[in-house]
């Protein structure tokens, strides 16, 4: 059992994470890898799979977060592979929602933030100053905590990705409105009503909505911030199922309150945790063990993430 | 209120009906405006007044706009302050002192340049009309002083506007990847359609009844004239320059001019309600 403990210096995350991995490896819908991860598919076949072949799509390296002179996360190391489900669980505070809008710079928009450290993609800092934040997010796309679609219509909410992203034929919108709302598990239920107001829509589907609006400009990330947290338990239980069937073709990262949503989705489960901060009365954040799901919830290495897990605190 | 405003038109439609039943037709029609001949036409008055609210809010929207996105979405936090209080102490400049420094500041500089354009210009057909040769005093300058004078009232009801689009929507822009501008284009836009219609409208009522400042700088010439550069006047000038020496029945000219005036604000007002509940149902889908 390889942990990731902030303080393990000595461990390095690339050949820890392979590992940690393996335990959930073999179960993993392989064929559908997006091209972009260079892998041949064909030597991920059948069951011998190798875990150290599952292609890393980001890299992080003693990632630290402030927020103006609040150090908010501190020495976050972790791997998040291609075509997995990676959940970040942990009490409140503990910085799993800052360190996911790091993936894709939104804590760009937030006064005051600043990222050190290494956030690698694909081997690309994505912090190194040639990097451009909008290009980012049209690859790493993110569905937030309340269902958020524009106030217009359901065609036009998945369209407009496509549309900033240069496509305005008409036909191709079409197709992608198709395609993608098909993928959210919703064309059936508005295929009639595409020109609707999405505000219309139950708050399920306007998250289903959401998720076809991410997936509209096919990116290979999409990370999902509590996306079930304002929802009932069977729209809960719908977007979960959603998740097992993208997952064959996002990598996806959640970040979630509810434990036994992690348990149910994921394939790696990163717990994070807090600390006090001697500087001053605002708690820094930190991850405490990432590790296959299975094996966080059964046998966590980790005193605090068992403490947590078995409903101790948080 | 439905009541005060019933109770400004009847009062004022009984003082206005002489004139109006005198004159007939020529009043609402006719072409010229000429007191001292008898001739009572209020086509030229309202052409001025139409013409220089269009070309302050051509100046004044943009700019508005402008400055209220810039306030919310662009600048740094320590700058928003010091840009609203001074558009907000603008505001608070009294109109006869905005008419007064244009009056003595402004207008030659106005002419300076006027002329600089039309001479630029005057080869080039439509346009060698429009801006045309100048005085100083015109349809432009009153424009100009009216689009400084309601910039900002726009600025500060759009910007409320603006603070009140979801951040939720707008970072869900950000995260398709949107820049800045194409997520101010696809979600503060249709969000403020409304409110944004509503500050312009407001700024359009000032405009139209601004009368101080626009009768310094108008040229107090009654015509129907395309050139912008040329001297002009819109009605409540034309009201408040006559009504201290007027007869009875420039008198009661005057009023139907207050009366024209107050049905054409209301008209606008109307008439943008309906735009915005069509663009909204086009930018939102059907409910």
């Amino acid at each position: 059992m390889t942990t990731y403990d902030h303080n393990d210096d000595t461990q390095t995350t690339t050949d820890s994470t392979a590992a940690a991995i393996s335990g959930e490896a073999v179960t993993m819908p392989m064929q559908l890898a997006p091209p972009s991860a260079g892998i041949d598919s064909a030597e991920r076949q059948g069951n011998a799979v190798e875990p150290e072949s599952l292609p890393k799509v980001f890299n992080l390296e003693e990632l630290q977060v402030y927020y103006g002179s609040h150090h908010a996360v501190r020495d976050v190391s972790m791997a998040v592979c291609a075509n997995q489900i990676t959940a970040f669980i942990g009490p409140s505070g503990c910085g799993k929602t800052t360190v996911l809008r790091c993936f894709n710079r939104m804590n760009d928009l937030i006064a005051g933030a600043r990222v050190e450290g290494l956030l690698a993609y694909h081997g690309v800092d994505l912090y190194s100053a040639e990097v451009n934040p909008v290009e980012v997010r049209r690859r790493i796309g993110m569905v937030f905590q309340k269902p958020n679609p524009f106030p217009k219509s359901i065609y036009e909410n998945v369209a407009y990705g496509p549309r900033i992203a240069g496509i305005k034929k008409k036909s191709e919108l079409d197709d992608i409105v198709e395609r993608s709302l098909v993928q959210a598990a919703l064309w059936e239920e508005v295929k009639n009503r595409l020109k609707a107001s999405a505000l219309g829509m139950s708050g399920g589907q306007q998250q289903r909505l959401c998720i076809a609006r991410a997936v509209a400009v096919s990116p290979e990330v999409i990370l999902m911030d509590e996306p079930c947290s304002a929802l009932d338990p069977i729209a809960t239980s719908r977007i979960e199922d959603l998740m097992l069937e993208l997952k064959s073709e996002f990598t996806i990262v959640i970040v979630t309150h509810n434990m036994q949503q992690a348990a149910r989705v994921s394939d790696v489960t990163a717990f994070y945790s807090t600390e006090v901060n001697p500087d001053g009365d605002l708690r820094t954040g930190l991850l405490v063990e990432m590790a296959p799901t299975v094996d966080i919830f059964s046998n966590p290495s980790d005193e605090l993430t068992e403490q947590y897990i078995s409903g101790r605190f948080g | 209120m439905l009541l005060v405003l019933a109770l400004i038109l009847v009062t004022m439609i009984r003082q206005a009906w002489p004139a109006w039943s005198e004159l007939g037709a020529s009043y609402f029609f006719g072409t010229e405006w000429i007191p001292s001949q008898g001739k009572y036409g209020i086509l030229p008055l309202v052409y001025g007044t139409l013409v220089v609210s269009l070309i302050a809010l051509v100046f004044a929207v943009p700019i508005s706009i402008g400055i209220s996105l810039f306030v919310t979405e662009v600048a740094p936090e320590w700058l928003r302050r010091p840009v609203v209080t001074t558009v907000d102490l603008l505001a608070a400049v009294p109109s006869v002192v905005f008419g007064l420094w244009a009056f003595y500041n402004l207008l030659p500089g106005f002419q300076a340049v006027f002329n600089n354009i039309a001479s630029a210009v005057s080869s080039i057909p439509v346009l060698n009309v429009v801006f045309g040769p100048s005085t100083g005093s015109s349809f432009m300058s009153a424009g100009l002083i009216l689009a400084l004078m309601i910039t900002p009232i726009i600025t500060s009801v759009t910007r409320e506007v603006f603070l009140t689009v979801p951040e939720n929507d707008k970072s869900g822009a950000l995260a398709l990847g949107a820049t800045r501008w194409e997520m101010i284009r696809g979600v503060v836009f249709p969000h403020s359609f409304g409110g944004m219609t509503g500050a312009v409208m407001l700024g359009l009522g000032r405009a139209m009844g601004e009368t101080v400042a626009v009768a310094l700088v108008i040229g107090a010439v009654p015509q129907i004239s395309l050139n912008l550069f040329g001297v002009g006047e819109t009605m409540p000038a034309q009201i408040f320059r006559q009504l201290s020496e007027a007869g009875s029945t420039l008198r009661s000219a005057l009023i139907g001019l207050g009366v024209v005036l107050l049905v054409l604000t209301i008209l606008v007002n109307i008439s943008a309600r309906r735009a915005v509940v069509a663009v909204d149902r086009r930018f939102k889908g059907a409910p």
